[in-house]
C-alpha cells in the first residue's frame, strides 16, 4: 500500500490548518449542529420516501484512509484522462493524491488549488463562496459533508479566461472490511465571461463505502460552464452527490450527469437561474441492473426573467433495478418569459424493474412557458419490427435500440473523453462493436476508407 | 416453380377476440413478375403485406404461404428478410439514435452472413449506398441522420425505397408507397423500384390508386375486398377501378 498523504501539498497533513480559520470552524460547527438536529432523512420525508437510506443510517462508517490499494490503482488507471485533460486532480477516499495528479500544466487565468492551499493563498474566495450555494439546510447529506470538509478542489477562473481543454476531477473510493466514509468537496468560481469544461468522475471499488460529495459552482455573468459528471458505481457502497450552481446574467450552463450502475446512488442537483438571460441545460442518464437503485432529484430555480432551461433525463432499467426521477421547476415571481422544457424517458428492460418519474412545477409568474413530459415503457415493438423486417435479429434489435435510447443523451456531450467512455460502456453492455459511434458513424466510415 | 404461393390464407388481429382480416387469400407470384394489389381502405391489402413480412400483431389461422420452396410462415421476420423478402412500410417508424448507414450495414451484413458470404467492408458499402442514393436522388446527409427522424412523409417513403434497393430483395412488397408523394417524388420512387425488376425477382405493389402503376407497369392487377382477392386482371383493371371506383365490386359481391 502506498501512503499518499505524505507530500507537502497534502491536505490531510494540514487538517489542523483547515480548522484554524474561524469562519470555516463556524461553518463546520453549524453544519454539524444541523445534522445532529435533523439526522438522516426519514422515509416520511417527501424528498426521500422513494429512497430507503436505512442501510446507511444503521451503518457505522469510519473516516476513510488515504490508502492506495491495488484496486484503487486499477480504477484510477482506468478512469484517468491523462493527456486528454488539461489538469487532472485525483482524490483517493476524499484525500488529494498529488503523485497521481497532473497539475503542472498552467492554464492562463485558471487557478487550481486544494481547499487547504486555497485557505492560505486565497481565503477570500473560499470564505465568500463555500457553503453559500449548497446550503446545509438543503439536505442532511450536504450538512454532513460540510461538517466534515477537509479536502477537495477549488477552481477559480479569472475574468475572460477560457479553458477549452477538460479539467478532470477524479474521485476514487475503496475500502477494506470496515465501512468507511469520505466527503469530497469542490468549489468552482467562474468570473465574468470565462469558460470552463469540467468533468467530475466518481468511481468506486469493493467494500461498503459512503461517498457524499458536494460541488458548488458560481457562474459569473456571461460565463459558459460545461459540466459533466460520470459515476461508475460500486457493488456495495453508497454514492450521494449534491451539485448547486448559481447562474448570473447571461451565463450558460450545460450539465450532463451519467450514473452507470452502482448499488445506491442519490444525486441532488440545484440550478439557480439568478440573472436575466441565464440559460441552463441539464441532461442525465442512468443505466441500472441487478438490484441497483438511483434517485435523481433536480431543481431548476428560475429566479430571473428571460431564462430558458432544458432538461432531459433518460433511464435504462434492467432486472430488479429501481429508479426515481423528481424534476422540479420553480418559477419565482418576476421570472417572466421563463421557457422551461423538461422530459423524463425511461426504458424498462424487465417486468421487475421500477421507475418512478415525478415532474413538479411551481409557478409564481404569469407569462411563462413550462412543459414537461414523461414516458416509461419497454423497447418499442414497432421499432423492433422495423429493424427485424430488414434482417436485424430480435436480440440485436433490442440491443441496438437500447443503445440508441441512451446514446440520445451521450451524443449531446461535448467532452470527448466522457462521451467516448460512456459510449464504450454502452457498446460493451450491448455486445456492439467498441468503435461504434452511432452519432458520428459517417466520420468513422470516412476514416475506414 | 412460383416464387410465392399463397393458399387460402386467413389471418386475424393477434389479440383475444381479434378481428378477422384476411379471409382466404389465394395468389401465385412468379419470378420476373410485378403484381399490384388494389382495394379500398380496410380491404386487407396492407395486412396481407405485413403478414408476408412476418408481423406478429397478426395471427395466421388458416392456409399456407410458400416462398422459394420454403414455408414462409415458419420463418421469423428477420429470417424472411435475410431470405430476400422486403417490406417497404406504409408508415415507416422513426428511430432516434440509430443512423441509417449503421442500420443498413447491419441489415446488409445479416443477409450476407445468412447466405454464407463475408461481411461487406466499409469501402464497398459506401460505394453501394452512394450509387443507390444517386438513383433515389437523395441528399447524402440522410445517411448520417437517425432513421426517419424528422423526415417528411415523402422523405420517409423515398428512404424506404432507397433501403429496398440497397437490400436487393427477391420479393419486394411496397405498402402504399405512393400515398403522400407528389408527382416528382413518385417518379423517382417508381424509378428506384423499377430498377429491381428482373427475371429472378418479383414486386408486389399494394396501392389504393392507379397512379403509381403508370410508372411501374404491373403484369397483373388484383382487387381485394373483405380480406379476399375478388377480381384479377391485367393493368387495364387498374384503369377501370380508377374510372369506376371500388363500389361496383361491392355491388357485384352482393349480387
Amino acid at each position: 500500500m502506498t501512503q499518499l498523504a505524505s507530500g507537502k501539498t497534502s491536505d490531510h497533513a494540514r487538517a489542523g490548518a483547515v480548522s484554524t480559520q474561524p469562519w470555516l470552524t463556524a461553518l463546520r460547527r453549524a453544519a454539524a449542529e444541523r445534522f445532529s438536529a435533523v439526522g438522516y432523512p426519514k422515509p416520511t420525508d417527501e424528498d426521500w420516501r422513494l429512497t430507503n437510506i436505512a442501510s446507511i443510517s444503521r451503518t457505522k462508517f469510519a473516516p476513510a484512509p488515504a490508502h492506495l490499494d491495488d484496486e484503487a490503482a486499477h480504477l484510477i488507471r482506468d478512469a484517468a484522462f491523462g493527456p486528454d485533460a488539461a489538469i487532472e486532480l485525483v482524490f483517493v477516499n476524499g484525500h488529494f493524491a498529488p503523485s497521481l495528479s497532473q497539475t503542472s500544466r498552467s492554464v492562463r487565468g485558471l487557478t487550481v488549488t486544494t481547499i487547504s492551499q486555497s485557505l492560505s493563498s486565497s481565503p477570500a474566495i473560499l470564505e465568500q463562496n463555500l457553503g453559500r450555494l449548497a446550503e446545509i439546510t438543503d439536505t442532511p447529506f450536504i450538512a454532513m459533508n460540510t461538517a466534515n470538509v477537509h479536502d477537495g478542489a477549488v477552481l477559480h477562473l479569472a475574468r475572460g479566461a477560457s479553458v477549452e481543454k477538460t479539467i478532470h476531477l477524479l474521485f476514487v473510493s475503496t475500502t477494506g472490511a470496515e465501512p468507511t466514509q469520505s466527503f469530497p468537496r469542490v468549489l468552482i468560481v467562474a468570473e465574468e465571461n470565462s469558460e470552463l469544461n469540467l468533468v467530475e468522475s466518481f468511481v468506486a471499488g469493493r467494500g461498503v463505502h459512503l461517498t457524499s460529495a458536494v460541488t458548488e459552482i458560481s457562474a459569473g455573468s456571461d460565463s459558459r460552464i460545461n459540466y459533466n459528471r460520470m459515476q461508475r458505481g460500486c457493488e456495495e457502497g453508497y454514492a450521494v452527490t449534491a451539485l448547486a450552481a448559481k447562474l448570473s446574467r447571461g451565463s450558460r450552463f450545460i450539465g450532463h450527469a451519467a450514473t452507470l450502475g452502482g448499488n445506491f446512488t442519490r444525486n441532488d442537483l440545484k440550478i439557480i437561474l439568478a440573472g436575466e438571460g441565464a440559460d441552463a441545460t441539464i441532461n442525465g442518464l442512468a443505466i441500472l441492473s441487478g438490484d441497483q437503485h438511483c434517485d435523481n432529484h433536480t431543481l431548476l430555480d428560475h429566479a430571473a426573467a428571460h431564462c430558458p432551461s432544458h432538461e432531459l433525463y433518460k433511464h435504462v432499467l434492467a432486472d430488479r433495478s429501481t429508479c426515481v426521477f423528481r424534476g422540479k421547476i420553480l418559477v419565482r415571481p418576476g421570472a417572466q418569459k421563463t421557457d422551461s422544457k423538461q422530459s423524463s424517458k425511461s426504458l424498462l428492460l424487465s417486468d421487475d424493474a421500477q421507475m418512478n418519474s415525478q415532474p413538479a412545477l411551481e409557478i409564481y409568474a404569469d407569462d411563462v412557458k413550462c412543459t414537461h413530459g414523461s414516458t416509461t415503457g419497454p423497447v418499442d415493438e414497432e421499432m423492433i419490427f422495423y429493424l427485424r423486417s430488414r434482417g436485424v435479429g430480435l436480440e440485436a434489435s433490442r440491443h441496438l435500440l437500447t443503445y440508441a435510447f441512451a446514446a440520445d443523451v451521450t451524443r449531446r456531450i461535448k467532452a470527448e473523453p466522457v462521451r467516448r467512455r460512456l459510449e464504450d460502456f454502452l457498446a460493451a453492455q450491448h455486445g456492439l462493436p467498441r468503435d461504434l459511434r452511432i452519432t458520428d458513424l459517417g466520420a468513422h466510415d470516412e476514416k475506414a476508407r | 416453380m412460383s416464387l410465392l404461393e399463397i393458399k387460402n390464407l386467413h389471418a386475424r388481429v393477434a389479440a383475444p377476440g381479434g378481428r378477422d382480416i384476411l379471409n382466404g387469400v389465394n395468389l401465385t407470384v412468379n419470378a420476373g413478375q410485378v403484381h399490384a394489389i388494389m382495394g379500398k381502405n380496410g380491404s386487407g391489402k396492407s395486412t396481407l403485406a405485413q403478414v408476408l413480412a412476418g408481423r406478429e400483431t397478426y395471427e395466421v389461422t388458416q392456409g399456407s404461404v410458400t416462398y422459394d420452396g420454403k414455408d414462409l410462415l415458419e420463418l421469423s421476420a428477420e429470417e424472411r428478410a435475410r431470405e430476400g423478402v422486403f417490406l417497404a412500410f406504409q408508415y415507416p417508424v422513426e428511430i432516434p439514435g440509430v443512423s441509417t448507414d449503421y442500420f443498413l450495414k447491419a441489415a446488409v451484413n445479416a443477409a450476407r452472413k445468412h447466405r454464407g458470404q463475408p461481411e461487406m467492408d466499409s469501402v464497398a458499402f459506401l460505394k453501394l449506398i452512394r450509387e443507390k442514393m444517386a438513383l433515389l436522388k437523395m441528399d447524402p446527409s440522410f445517411m448520417k441522420r437517425a432513421i426517419n427522424e424528422g423526415f417528411s412523409g415523402g422523405e420517409k417513403k423515398r428512404n424506404e425505397i432507397f433501403q429496398m434497393t440497397v437490400c436487393d430483395p427477391r420479393l419486394a412488397l411496397m405498402d402504399e408507397t405512393d400515398s403522400g408523394l407528389d408527382i416528382d417524388a413518385l417518379k423517382v420512387v417508381a424509378a428506384g423500384a423499377s430498377s429491381l425488376r428482373g427475371p429472378d425477382r418479383a414486386i408486389i405493389i399494394v396501392t389504393h390508386y392507379q397512379r403509381i402503376l403508370d410508372y411501374i407497369q404491373p403484369d397483373f392487377v388484383h382487387v381485394m375486398l373483405k380480406g379476399r382477392i375478388v377480381k384479377s386482371g391485367d393493368k387495364n383493371l387498374a384503369r377501370e377501378l380508377e374510372e369506376r371506383g371500388y363500389d361496383f365490386l361491392d355491388e357485384g359481391e352482393a349480387a
